[in-house]
């Protein structure tokens, strides 16, 4: 019991604009630690909303969502922000880094706002993420300096600075070329292997899936196969 | 430093000019606003000196009176026809004592008795009207501090001379009399008198200069007929100007005559500083208002800008205060530039309008370093900008991260 990272019982997310519209049907699945999960479907099958719904910043949808045993479905927004801070990290298909900081900067910044550790560590730790993701050179560059490939592996490397319960991935390489699609999953099944890091990602690349643990079809809104 | 301040700092400093032509704007209003009260304090302070060196803070005198019916029992049944003042009237009764009562009071600085004539001054053939004020030399000195606007002569010999007097420097003129010279006064009760010339002060205020002269206030009783317990008026001066209206109002209760504050007095005067007043203010506050919102503007481009930025850092972590924390802390240090560069500013602007000439009554221009006014600036300075920075970082705070995330 204690292995189950994530939890969802009878999710039902419901889009009113323009028209009503069931985007989530009474999805109930778990997650087990150090398990890496993709999510696949055909766009609109409802597989993002479910990602944003379990990354807890989608707080519109009916049923009960366990993270780490803890029902967070009606926290407040800024218990959810805690949350987040401390115990998710997320990496997006446009890798989303702040441009004008430092690549060293961005790693830090999740870190930085937890509070936990003197800054002084959190920069040795931030290093030691980008080295583990052969960034080390790069660490003092402005991050809009970087190739794409090299912003997603940052990216990664800030998803993982408070040592988080688990990562989640919105299409993490579907922005960039397969050489680099396959330095980011050669990096996450790493992750997943080695340092035992839960990985929920949601992807349209079936290769990409097939390496991963266990696969979530979603089909119009609910689980095809898992 | 806080992770909020750090990334309010990075967005200040990665965006230097428009940070530039924000805080330029706090600066400019900013500057306006302290210069252009200072110099209002500045010209009221002016003026009053000006009114002080002819008028008491507080005047008490009786007021004329309309001839009444006598008759006690329904007085309405009984008519004068073509009432008119009641003749010699005006005297206070026992001023000695009314002096002394008044002197007791603690906000009173100065109290002195002065007698009012209407005089002509004749010099063989030319002959204008004037008003001789009889005073006490001593204490009409501390009153109007008379002997710093004298132009000839000393106000001094005014105490040991009886038949001394000292004319308005257009009087003067007018008469082609100088120091020394004698000139005759002829009282409204006819009485004729010669006098000395012993000084000649300069108001610069050509309604006095041309019209007033001073003399001792016995000779002035003399010149009514009156004996030296005839008395009219009552100056007062107090510690401070601004409640003489009040403190003419207790004083009126406390004697039964009447009181007047300065600003009564000087009604039309009054009301036209008000004007000056609201007016400054206006513009000033106004302007102070425009610099907020350039700063606004600038945030708000700032938000748009980041937008993407403030959904990653919501998704990571920063609740709806940390954001609102970091784009107000980034128009508040804007603003602070700006307030800092202002009161800089001003105190140039200052500086260098003190050592303009402008002459006439005036002289150099009458501005001072208020800091009144600088700490009225800087407060109202830092609160504009802070509500033209929590404005769009409202807007910023409540960003859904998902619906950026998914376009």
């Amino acid at each position: 019991m204690e292995n189950i990272i994530l939890k969802t019982e009878g999710v039902n997310k419901f889009f009113y604009d323009p028209i009503e519209f069931q985007v989530l049907k009474n999805i109930s699945f778990e997650v087990q630690r150090g398990e890496f999960l993709t999510m696949i479907g055909k766009s609109g099958s409802g597989k993002s909303t479910l990602l944003y719904i379990l990354s807890t910043m989608d707080t519109e949808y009916t049923g009960k969502l366990y993270i780490d045993n803890q029902l967070t479905t009606g926290l407040s927004i800024d218990k959810l922000a805690e949350l987040r801070n401390e115990k998710i990290g997320f990496v997006f298909q446009f890798h989303y880094l702040l441009n004008e900081f430092t690549c060293l900067k961005n790693v830090m910044i999740p870190a930085l706002k937890l509070g936990k550790i003197a800054p002084k560590e959190i920069e040795e730790r931030a290093y030691e993420k980008l080295k583990i993701l052969g960034l080390a050179d790069q660490a003092l560059k402005p991050s809009n300096k970087l190739s794409g490939g090299q912003q997603q592996r940052v990216a990664i490397a800030r998803a993982l600075i408070n040592d988080p319960l688990l990562i989640m991935g919105d299409e993490p390489s579907g922005n960039l070329d397969s050489k680099n699609t396959n330095i980011v999953f050669d990096i996450l099944q790493d992750l997943s292997k080695n340092y035992g890091q839960t990985i929920i990602a949601v992807t349209h690349d079936e290769d990409f899936a097939k390496k991963s643990d266990r696969t979530i079809e979603m089909h119009d809104g609910e689980i095809k196969s898992a | 430093m806080n992770i909020n301040a750090d990334i309010a700092k990075t967005y200040i400093f990665s965006n230097k000019k428009l940070t530039a032509v924000a805080a330029l704007g706090v600066l400019l209003g900013m500057s306006v606003y302290i210069f252009m009260n200072s110099m209002m304090v500045g010209f009221d302070r002016s003026a009053n000196e000006s009114i002080f060196r002819s008028t008491p803070h507080i005047r008490v005198y009786k007021e004329d009176v309309i001839s009444q019916v006598l008759v006690q029992e329904h007085p309405e049944n009984y008519l004068i026809i073509n009432p008119k003042i009641v003749p010699k009237n005006n005297r206070i009764i026992n001023p000695n004592l009314i002096i002394e009562t008044i002197s007791k009071e603690k906000e009173v600085t100065v109290v002195t008795p002065q007698v009012n004539t209407s005089v002509f001054y004749n010099n063989g053939k030319s002959q204008i009207a004037g008003l001789a004020i009889g005073i006490l030399p001593n204490q009409a000195n501390q009153m109007y501090n008379i002997s710093s606007f004298m132009v000839e002569g000393l106000f001094d010999q005014l105490k040991s001379n009886m038949n001394g007097i000292i004319i308005g420097s257009g009087v003067a003129k007018k008469m082609n009399v100088t120091i020394g010279d004698n000139i005759n006064l002829t009282s409204s009760k006819g009485v004729n008198r010669n006098f000395k010339i012993i000084g000649i002060f300069k108001s610069n205020n050509s309604k006095v200069d041309n019209v007033n002269s001073y003399i001792n206030l016995s000779t002035s009783q003399q010149l009514l007929k009156e004996g030296n317990n005839y008395i009219t008026d009552i100056n007062v001066n107090i510690k401070d100007p601004e409640q003489a209206e009040e403190i003419a109002k207790k004083l009126a209760a406390m004697t039964g005559y009447n009181a007047e504050g300065w600003k009564q007095t000087n009604e039309t005067l009054m009301a036209a500083f008000r004007m000056r007043r609201i007016v400054i203010n206006f513009v000033s506050l106004t302007i102070l208002l425009v610099a907020g919102f350039g700063i606004y503007n600038i945030l708000n481009m700032t938000v748009t800008q980041k937008i993407n930025d403030i959904a990653i850092l919501k998704a990571i972590g920063f609740k709806g205060k940390d954001v609102i924390r970091i784009f107000v802390t980034q128009a508040v240090s804007i603003g602070f530039m700006g307030v800092i560069g202002g009161v800089i500013m001003a105190t140039i602007i200052i500086k260098m309008l003190q050592h303009v000439y402008i002459g006439g009554d005036i002289g150099y221009f009458p501005i001072r370093y208020e800091l009144a006014k600088y700490l009225q600036g800087v407060g109202i300075g830092m609160f504009i900008t802070f509500w033209a920075g929590y404005i769009p970082a409202r807007k910023a705070a409540s960003v859904d991260p998902v619906s950026i995330f998914r376009k």
